[in-house]
């Protein structure tokens, strides 16, 4: 039927070539442009528009959770993922029509919660039971865009919406959050922690802009990385106590103005910590580092 | 008698110059004298005149060459005549002077020698007279040596009569003081009799009889002093007869230590009765709900008035007399009677401080700052006595209950805000009968701003009793310095636009959050507008009357300045804007947002009208901008073209051929306008959606309009059209490009965002076949 729209979802794998990293040369990519290779879909005709798919972020890459509408369904991934079948799944009820706009699996707990967001609420569940756990109300002003947790530290979530603030919250007290950032002069899209050093998050947004902060007092290393004394020459003594002297702030470290239309995903490179990424609607793809002075901050 | 002659004519007038020289002689020791009684002789002198006959420069030559040549032969004759005539007469009289005089010297003569013989007789009586003299001396030196011994046994019988009658005394002495001590009796004139005979009788106590009067009297006096004693412990004796009691005793010579315990602890007792009955006047402390005791019988004026009276009255009445008794007493010392007195003040201290924590409501000020005042006045004289009696915790506890009710008028002057502001809301919400407007915004504002300043002043006015010249405890250097600036200016003033900044922050800052109820977005205009108006001109105002009604001590300590709290309300208004803009394009962006996600863009037909919602939006946005008028200055626009309306609104062309450099992520844009679109974007500034505005109806617009556009171009985005749906998305744009470029300050803003949502329809369509521009037109023109 051409009168209607239906997102869906489908498991893919990658060219081999381009998994192994295989060094070629730049240019070749464009005239030799690989196909994917289509494994499964997930039969989502039953559930709505499929709004996020989530892999299980510490398994052997055989569970998908997706959010359909106000559905959640957890996918096994069989006969070498040929095959998806719906092992369980929950449905968000309530008043009017809730619809899920995004999604994320937390590293922490054994892989057992996951964070959805709905309109303005953030909600936890568990994916064993398929039981809420915890609830946000009104987390953010507007419609909640994006959920990150910090893979380096239990119960933190940031999360980001049309209220253009990136906000950081601890699940154990939903009331509060812990943290907020207004940076943005439009709607916040995307939320990343960078997955080893957990201070920098990355946020993208339709005001066109890539914004790199520093959250030193809500990461996993408050005061910095520990560097043990003995390890230390005199002179490095000395450069540490000045390191010492100029405390920890939370700040943005960098706003990329490189992108001329809204920014609509931004991510963190899994290979190289300093390393990210950003998309935008005009189709320009951005590729920055984390500055070197500020790596070496955190390095030394 | 010629020999007469001579001195005759010497003495009067000299008719020949032959006499002239002796007559010279004789006159000269007269003339001084003559001169000294006779003034108009020595003018004579001054102006000598020969011709005087009488005169002492007569010139015989002169007067008689005068008289020739002047007198006629008559006269001259007639002058001779009367000169020989006079001659003559004092001739005689010479004589008869000169015959006297011998007289007169023989009958002296005569007298002398009878005195000589009758002084020898007197002088044989002068000696008879003093050998008399000497017999009756002797004799009466007999006489005296006679009567020496009945004379002194005569001064000695009355010496012995005066001891008698003091015996006498002393011995009656026992007899009145049982008199007098008696009960009713005057034990005042008791004393003094006792004081009068105690010496005496001390010292003649080795002899029996005085000895027993001795001890009838003192037994007599002891007995006085029980029974003093006894009054002075078991009865309530009014502070005169207590000090006559305490006086009367120490004369008895009752130890004055243990005196002074009692006078105090009788003391004690009286004030302890006043103080006691002040207290039943409060509510018990321990009562456990404050908020329900009754207001309290008396008024704090009343209350005071008693206390000073009673309390404080009887304190100095007692501490004089204790002063004036058991002055110079040692063991009486200063330190009981100021400790004494200082525990005591110390409670009634705490009674008036509970009995001010009373006065809750903002009662009347006046009647607290008398109060307050009368207070201080009679603690002042009690303190000129005790100095150590707490002059620090009472004028403490004034500027403590003035500051108390300072604070009270801050709370006050809030709710008053917020009483006021809960008015405006009514006003906003009200319902109104429709062709008929309610009380507009500037009417609200400006009703909220002159009731807010009212009450500010008339507050001022009221906490300026405390400072007024007739009130003493103003004088305090707490009133003159720290009162004025940290309590009414700081305290009150700075501390209420603080707040109110705060305030109308808050309804910015909070509700929107945590869902709590959300202001009206009129409100959050009207405090935006408050605030500005508190920036420019209020605040200064304000300080400056503070300033003029409370001047600060010149060295007094630092001061919030105008300029840094002007800057608060500066933010605040700007918070309160931004987050109108936020509010109100949220609104619109809402609706924007729902009729885009709702609708069914691929099925959707031939577009044949402007949709609802799109009328919807103008509307709205021209009642924001009628709203914000009301309140805000037009603003600067940029220069317009000439013809903004009629611009074409553009769509990318149709050709669906790819480019072979066409991104696959665009396959429906052709790469050349793609590209020229890019270089457009290049050059266009970039456009911060919810950046702060400024304090004008053009800028705020601005804002709500971007916010509005730029949510319709993000929706978009999100869904798949169809022809029919980018043709209505076209004939959308090119109505809302219509209507509210003249809205915004820079109407190329509503083209560009209008442009990309337009292109990003476009981007999302299936089959994008723009519509006819006249068609579009004619559609907007008839919708």
């Amino acid at each position: 039927s051409d009168s209607k729209v239906m997102t869906c979802a489908a498991v893919w794998r990658m060219p081999k070539e381009l998994e192994s990293g295989s060094h070629e040369s730049p240019d070749d990519s464009s005239s030799n442009t690989q196909t994917l290779e289509l494994l499964c879909h997930l039969d989502n005709t039953a559930h709505g528009n499929m709004a996020c798919v989530m892999w299980e972020p510490m398994g052997d890459g055989k569970k998908i959770i997706s959010l359909a509408d106000n559905n959640i369904l957890l996918w096994d991934l069989q006969e070498s993922s040929a095959k998806a079948v719906l092992s369980s799944s929950a449905a968000l009820e309530g008043k009017g029509q809730l619809k899920f706009t995004s999604g994320r699996w937390s590293p922490h707990h054994n892989c057992t919660q996951i964070a959805t967001a709905n309109d303005t609420t953030v909600r936890g569940w568990d994916t064993r039971s398929m039981r809420q756990i915890y609830c946000i109300e009104n987390a953010h002003g507007h419609l909640v865009r994006d959920l990150d947790f910090n893979p380096n530290k239990q119960y933190y979530l940031a999360s980001c919406g049309d209220d253009c603030k990136v906000k950081f919250w601890d699940t154990r007290n939903a009331t509060e959050p812990v943290k907020t950032l207004e940076e943005h002069s439009h709607w916040v899209w995307n939320v990343r922690y960078n997955h080893s050093h957990d201070q920098l998050i990355l946020t993208g947004s339709s005001d066109s802009r890539v914004i790199l902060s520093n959250m030193v007092s809500i990461s996993s290393e408050p005061f910095g990385h520990m560097v043990d004394d003995d390890e230390l020459s005199d002179q490095e003594d000395q450069h540490q106590e000045e390191k010492v002297k100029e405390p920890l702030q939370d700040s943005v470290i960098a706003t990329y103005e490189e992108h001329e239309d809204s920014v609509y995903a931004v991510e963190w490179s899994s290979a190289d910590p300093w390393l990210f990424a950003s998309l935008s609607y005009d189709g320009r793809l951005v590729i920055n580092r984390v500055p070197r002075a500020l790596k070496y901050h955190i390095l030394l | 008698m010629a020999a007469v002659e001579p001195e005759g004519s010497g003495a009067g007038y000299s008719p020949g110059g032959g006499g002239g020289g002796s007559s010279g002689g004789w006159r000269r020791p007269h003339g001084p004298l003559q001169r000294y009684y006779d003034p108009s002789a020595a003018e004579a002198e001054a102006a000598p005149d020969p011709t005087d006959i009488n005169g002492p420069h007569f010139d015989p030559e002169v007067f008689l060459t005068k008289i020739r040549s002047e007198c006629p032969l008559g006269q001259l004759l007639a002058r001779e005549a009367a000169l020989g005539r006079e001659i003559r007469a004092l001739d005689s009289d010479m004589q008869t002077l000169l015959y006297e005089n011998y007289n007169k010297f023989i009958s002296a003569t005569d007298t002398i020698r009878k005195m000589k013989v009758d002084f020898r007789r007197m002088e044989a009586e002068m000696d008879d007279l003093a050998a008399n003299m000497e017999a009756i001396s002797t004799s009466s030196a007999r006489v005296s040596a006679a009567l020496q011994d009945r004379h002194r046994r005569g001064a000695q019988l009355a010496g012995v009569q005066a001891l008698l009658r003091k015996l006498q005394s002393l011995v009656e002495v026992p007899g009145r003081l049982r008199r007098w001590t008696a009960p009713g009796g005057e034990p005042a004139r008791a004393l003094r009799c006792h004081a009068r005979a105690r010496a005496v009788l001390r010292h003649y106590r080795h002899l029996p009889s005085f000895r027993a009067i001795e001890d009838e009297s003192q037994a007599i006096m002891a007995g006085l002093a029980q029974r003093l004693r006894a009054r002075l412990r078991c009865e309530t004796l009014e502070p005169k007869e207590l000090t006559e009691c305490v006086e009367m005793l120490l004369q008895l010579e009752e130890p004055p230590e243990e005196l002074c315990g009692e006078f105090l602890s009788q003391a004690h007792t009286r004030l302890e009765a006043e103080l006691v009955a002040l207290e039943a006047e409060l509510p018990p402390t321990d009562s456990p709900s404050c908020t329900t005791t009754p207001p309290p019988a008396s008024d704090i004026l009343d209350f005071v008035d008693r206390g000073s009276s009673a309390f404080v009255g009887t304190l100095c009445l007692l501490a004089a007399s204790y002063r004036s008794l058991f002055e110079g007493h040692p063991g009486a010392g200063d330190g009981r009677l100021e400790a004494f007195a200082a525990a005591l003040t110390a409670r009634y201290f705490e009674l008036l401080e509970r009995r001010l924590a009373l006065e809750r409501g903002l009662g009347d000020t006046s009647l607290l700052v008398r109060a307050l005042d009368r207070f201080h006045r009679r603690l002042r004289a009690l303190l000129e006595l005790l100095p150590a009696a707490g002059a620090e915790a009472g004028a403490s506890l004034v500027a403590r209950a003035a500051r108390e009710r300072v604070d009270r008028y801050l709370r006050a002057l809030q709710t008053f805000f917020l009483g006021c502001l809960g008015d405006v809301r009514q006003a906003l919400a009200a319902p109104r009968p429709p062709g008929k407007e309610g009380p507009g915004l500037p009417d609200l504002l400006a009703t909220l701003a002159s009731s807010v300043l009212g009450q500010l002043k008339a507050v001022l006015a009221y906490v300026q009793l405390f400072t007024a010249r007739d009130v003493a405890f103003a004088s305090l250097p707490y009133f003159k310095g720290e009162f004025c600036v940290e309590a009414v200016r700081e305290g009150l003033v700075v501390a209420f636009v603080r707040w109110l900044c705060c305030t109308a922050r808050g309804f910015a800052d909070g509700p929107a959050e945590r869902g709590a109820p959300v202001a009206p977005p009129a409100l959050l205009l009207l405090l935006a507008r408050l605030c500005l108006d508190y920036e420019a001109t209020t605040i200064s105002y304000i300080l400056t009357l503070t300033d003029e009604q409370f001047p600060p001590p010149d060295s007094g300590p630092a001061v919030t300045p105008g300029p840094s709290l002007c800057a608060e309300a500066r933010g605040a208004a700007q918070r309160l804007l931004d987050h109108y803009v936020q509010v109100q394009g949220a609104a619109v962006a809402q609706m924007l947002r729902k009729s885009v996600e709702t609708r069914d863009w691929l099925g959707t037909v031939e577009p044949r009208n402007v949709r609802a919602v799109m009328k919807r939006v103008v509307e709205d946005i021209t009642a924001i901008d009628v709203q914000v008028g009301q309140l805000f200055e037009e603003g600067v626009r940029r220069a317009q073209s000439s013809d903004s309306s009629r611009r074409a609104f553009s769509v990318y062309s149709s050709s669906r051929a790819p480019g072979r450099y066409a991104p696959s992520y665009t396959p429906s844009a052709p790469m050349d306008t793609h590209l020229l679109s890019n270089i457009q974007k290049l050059f266009s500034e970039r456009i911060d959606i919810f950046s702060p505005v400024e304090f004008n109806k053009v800028s705020v617009l601005t804002g709500i309009i971007k916010i509005s556009l730029k949510t319709l171009l993000e929706c978009v985005r999100l869904r798949t059209l169809g022809r029919f749906g980018l043709q209505q998305v076209q004939v959308d744009g090119h109505y809302l490009q219509l209507y509210l470029w003249r809205f915004a300050a820079d109407e190329r803003v509503v083209q560009g965002l209008l442009d990309e949502v337009a292109t990003s329809a476009a981007h999302r369509c299936l089959d994008p076949v723009p519509m006819e521009h006249s068609v579009v037109e004619l559609i907007c023109e008839r919708g």
